[in-house]
């Protein structure tokens, strides 16, 4: 089959691989419709993400048809048409039985890496680096899905993939981000970045009772997305000062809930943020938290910072003592998205949402390397791709 | 028993010719061993010293780290591994060889009844199924059962064991039968955490690395460290019991295979 590879830094490719088979008796073999290019898969394509191998298969918000299962897979057969959610569990666990799905303590066959750097391991993922499990990813003609009993979710006829994609990720953990924002009825949500997670963090706020909304960028085209689709106020990160922005904006108090969806690799011009790039090209620094740094110091007194953004290692000058001395909460981690398959499914259903708003390119698998260029680039308005490793006209 | 011995022992000895240099309470490497550190020492530094080839040169400093080394009977590395083949008897078990067995302890909670987990170990021929570096286990009779394992650097090692105590979804405890080449003991003890926070279990073992200390010093150098592979089987154990499988991504697809 053909499948997307990472070869390096910048460097990736669509190559000839074999077909993935069934190896555990819980797994699945899924027939890819569409898959898409997350933002997160741009830490890999920067080569920030530790423990990713030449060869690896990327990818890890996919769907498609089951094409073959296990022995011991019960709730599917082949011709189901399912979305797979990025984290995998197993479902019985502790974790899995709380709800904490991507915590699931069985699915990493690497738990001893992540145990070594993060005490305990969480979940495995698809097409994440070997840390995280070493599954290799859906932006792919087809890929085996371990644990096919508990993840993948059939979908009912008559929803569009592009409807249910998102469904694997980024609706997801925009909606939980919201929900880990914890804030009131009628309280005020700022969202850092207003990529496809600070998109549905927006609308999953509106849809939890935020009183308002604020987006804050640098990309014009996405802050636009955010006021039409979103109905949120804007920030212009590039020639405001975010923190004294949302002070005014707030009489003084600053917004209730704070939301970083932008992660590790925050842009920013400020001299912390500049310090951070550095740092960072000399393998001193994992991170780059700018933008959390923002949500720390604009956040009210008792507010919640609330992080949907990936960070994997260690970061420097974190305000600690402004989160200390504001008596601040701080909600995070991987989604847990098995808990959300079903509600927003439904709220798709009913016509709440669209997802599909979010996406400005549709191309084939064969031209994934292009389309990660011009992703991180955020080349010709890109906001969101997604892939047919079918063909486009499928 | 060290009073009586003085008179022969490598500290007397060396305290002659180094006076002052050895600090009882240190040492960690058994008399043969020190002398033996000592003559190889001596020989690798004439040698070294001798021959003008920068290759030899660093000879001469390994043979002057031996030297010390028996001569005060303390050795850097066995401290770092905490070895130590100087100290005699005080071992509960007569199987093992205090002076050298390794000692795991290791625990993990699975969330299943404690009567399932007790009988899936309880029936040891199921144990290589999470034990990787177990080849078969063969139940004898209701008490004993032979062991064949995969050793470091590929070679077999095989034992009979014995279950001297065991007390139903409790405890289980064995000791290997004389004449094996890896004299082990040890317990598994299953703990029911109740209000549904599963079963904990405790592995507790000993044994004598099958190529001696060394062996097993250079087993942790390369990552067959014994703690981390106890608790590799009981994380396969916890995989076993509660997702069916053991996870893996042995098989799979990648653009390696094309290189």
């Amino acid at each position: 089959m053909r499948a997307l590879c990472w070869y390096g830094k910048e460097d990736v490719r669509v190559e000839t691989v074999p077909d993935p088979r069934i190896i555990n008796p819980h797994d699945a073999i899924v027939k890819i419709t569409s898959t898409a290019i997350c933002g997160s898969d741009l830490h890999l394509y920067d080569g920030v993400i530790p423990t990713l191998e030449k060869g690896d298969i990327l990818g890890h918000e996919f769907m498609g048809e089951v094409v073959e299962v296990g022995s011991e897979v019960k709730n599917l057969k082949a011709g189901d048409r399912v979305v797979v959610p990025f984290t995998i569990a197993c479902g019985n666990c502790y974790f899995c039985m709380k709800g904490l799905w991507a915590s699931c303590d069985n699915s990493n066959p690497n738990a001893w890496m992540l145990e070594k750097a993060y005490g305990y391991s969480g979940a495995g993922l698809f097409g994440y680096s070997h840390m995280m499990g070493g599954y290799a990813g859906g932006q792919a003609e087809y890929a085996r899905v371990p644990f096919a009993d508990v993840g993948p979710m059939k979908i009912p006829d008559g929803l569009s993939d592009e409807q249910v994609l998102f469904l694997t990720d980024i609706f997801p953990t925009g909606y939980m981000a919201a929900e880990n924002a914890q804030f009131a009825e009628g309280d005020t949500v700022a969202v850092w970045g207003a990529g496809p997670v600070g998109q549905f963090a927006i609308q999953s706020a509106w849809m939890l009772g935020a009183g308002r909304v604020i987006s804050i960028d640098i990309v014009p085209e996405r802050l636009e997305l955010a006021a039409t689709k979103g109905k949120a106020e804007t920030i212009n990160s590039t020639n405001e000062n975010v923190v004294e922005k949302l002070r005014a904006m707030t009489g003084g108090r600053g917004p209730d809930a704070c939301i970083d969806a932008v992660g590790m690799e925050s842009s920013g011009h400020t001299p912390d943020a500049i310090y951070d790039k550095v740092k960072m090209a000399m393998k001193l620094e994992t991170d780059r938290p700018t933008a959390l740094r923002e949500a720390i110091t604009a956040c009210r007194k008792g507010g919640t910072v609330s992080i949907p953004g990936v960070y994997g290692g260690v970061l420097d000058k974190f305000p600690m003592g402004a989160a200390f001395g504001k008596g601040l909460t701080f909600k995070m981690g991987q989604t847990n998205v098995h808990n959300y398959l079903k509600p927003l499914l439904k709220r798709i259903q009913k016509g709440e949402i669209d997802p599909s708003f979010i996406i400005t390119h549709r191309l084939s698998l064969e031209e994934a390397p292009g389309a990660y260029h011009m992703f991180r680039e955020k080349q010709d308005g890109c906001i969101k791709v997604v892939l047919k490793p079918q063909g486009v006209a499928a | 028993m060290t009073q009586n011995n003085q008179g022969q022992s490598p500290t007397a000895m060396f305290e002659k010719i180094w006076p002052g240099k050895i600090d009882q309470n240190k040492i960690n490497v058994g008399d043969y061993e020190r002398i033996g550190s000592v003559i190889t020492g001596s020989v690798f530094t004439l040698y070294g010293l001798t021959r003008k080839s920068w290759l030899t040169r660093p000879l001469a400093l390994i043979g002057g780290y031996l030297v010390q080394r028996g001569m005060s009977g303390t050795c850097a590395l066995y401290q770092a591994f905490n070895i130590n083949t100087a100290r005699q008897g005080g071992n509960t078990n007569a199987t093992l060889h205090a002076n050298r067995a390794i000692k795991v302890k290791r625990a993990v909670t699975i969330n299943k009844p404690v009567a399932e987990l007790y009988s899936y170990w309880r029936n040891l021929e199921n144990l290589p199924q999470i034990m990787e570096h177990l080849e078969s286990v063969t139940v004898k009779d209701d008490k004993t059962s032979h062991w064949v394992a995969k050793g470091p650097a590929g070679i077999t090692v095989d034992w009979d064991a014995e279950i001297f105590r065991e007390k139903e979804n409790e405890i289980i405890a064995w000791k290997s039968v004389e004449g094996g080449s890896v004299p082990n003991a040890g317990t598994v003890q299953f703990t029911d955490l109740g209000q549904d926070r599963g079963t904990e279990i405790l592995v507790e073992l000993d044994y004598d690395p099958p190529v001696g200390v060394i062996g097993a010093a250079f087993a942790k150098l390369f990552g067959e460290e014994p703690n981390q592979q106890i608790q590799e089987d009981l994380r396969h154990f916890k995989q076993k019991m509660e997702a069916g499988e053991l996870p893996t991504t042995k098989g799979q697809p990648s653009g390696r295979q094309n290189q």
